[in-house]
């Protein structure tokens, strides 16, 4: 017989597993929606479309998964400083050889 | 209730700080490793931005059924491991045991389907090195395409193998009741990797799989 939740005290956030089942379904049905919608030719659209949903999806699960959203302002600032290096790297990284040509040879 | 109450090491105030400094800890290790796959994330990019048309044919090859069915599985096993800390912290020790042994099941099988993939390119010739052949145009870029796949899902898949280790050791001391409302951390904190290589996944996917289908 397992103990009842309320025979423990529980000193922390306890997320509801509704929760999870329900950002669960949202993640199964953005991979839908990400592999349909690479079936059609958008152009250039297609990679910013498909980006935006992998984001949407990683966010879900940082947030939700990964208790962020219950997290400390401290692990909120230490994410978003990885984040903004994470931008440093591809930004200055694309900048760099994208505007190679603009040098004369 | 008080001797329920939980015990914390001296240097902490009370046991929610002691939660707290495990979970800044380990996010730390996190952003570190998102530095880590974030160097070959953009080695595809670049490359990828100056040979467009090479790259989309290469990843023809790439077989986006199998890519989509390990990404189910890799949202499901996410899904189990929350439900396994959920587990923990109401301490239902059967269940935890439960959820972790079906993220484990998970991860393997997410393992069993890259293997199939690896072993499908080694017959195609499409492993880089002296025995890469490639019968589209532009031979060299496709082997640059493959080269970075099989870095990029290759480290993946060994921080799977270790996510799996991870979950081996928790699913003993789990059977053995080491893990309680009043502590969990190690569950808590294996949760946290397992999900961070699920979002690698999350962004690999797209852009190695859906990258020029059309």
């Amino acid at each position: 017989m397992q103990p009842a939740a309320t025979d423990w005290p529980v000193p922390e956030r306890l997320v509801s597993t509704r929760v999870y089942y329900l950002i669960f379904a949202m993640l199964v049905v953005l991979t839908a929606v990400t592999v349909t919608v690479a079936e059609v030719d958008l152009g250039a659209l297609n990679n910013v479309v498909a980006l935006s949903i992998a984001v949407t999806k990683a966010v879900l699960v940082i947030l939700y998964f990964m208790h962020v959203r219950y997290s400390t302002r401290l692990t909120w600032l230490v994410i978003s400083a990885g984040l903004v290096w994470l931008s440093i790297l591809i930004v200055f990284t694309l900048s760099d050889v994208w505007t190679r040509s603009w040098i004369a040879s | 209730m008080a001797e329920l109450a939980a015990a914390c090491a001296h240097q902490f105030d009370d046991a929610e700080q002691q939660r707290d400094a495990a979970t800044l800890g380990m996010w730390v290790f996190l952003v570190t490793e998102i530095m880590f796959f974030a160097g070959m994330f953009t080695a595809y990019v670049v490359y990828r931005s100056l040979y467009p048309s090479a790259f989309a044919h290469a990843s023809h090859h790439l077989n986006v059924v199998l890519g989509t069915i390990n990404t189910t599985v890799l949202i499901t096993s996410s899904l189990t491991m929350a439900l396994a800390v959920h587990a923990a912290q109401v301490g239902h020790r059967r269940t935890l045991v439960l959820f972790l042994a079906l993220t484990l099941l998970l991860g393997s099988t997410f393992l069993g389907i890259k293997a199939y993939e690896y072993a499908h390119k080694f017959h195609e010739g499409l492993v880089p090195g002296p025995a890469f052949t490639y019968s589209g145009p532009d031979a060299a870029q496709a082997q640059l395409f493959f080269s970075i796949y099989f870095a990029l899902t290759g480290v993946h898949a060994l921080h799977m193998v270790i996510g799996i280790g991870l979950l081996s050791v928790l699913i003993g001391r789990a059977r053995r009741g080491r893990y309680s409302p009043l502590y969990h951390t190690p569950v808590e904190l294996s949760g946290l990797y397992w999900h961070f290589v699920d979002i690698v996944w999350i962004f690999l996917f797209p852009l190695l799989y859906l990258f020029g289908i059309h």
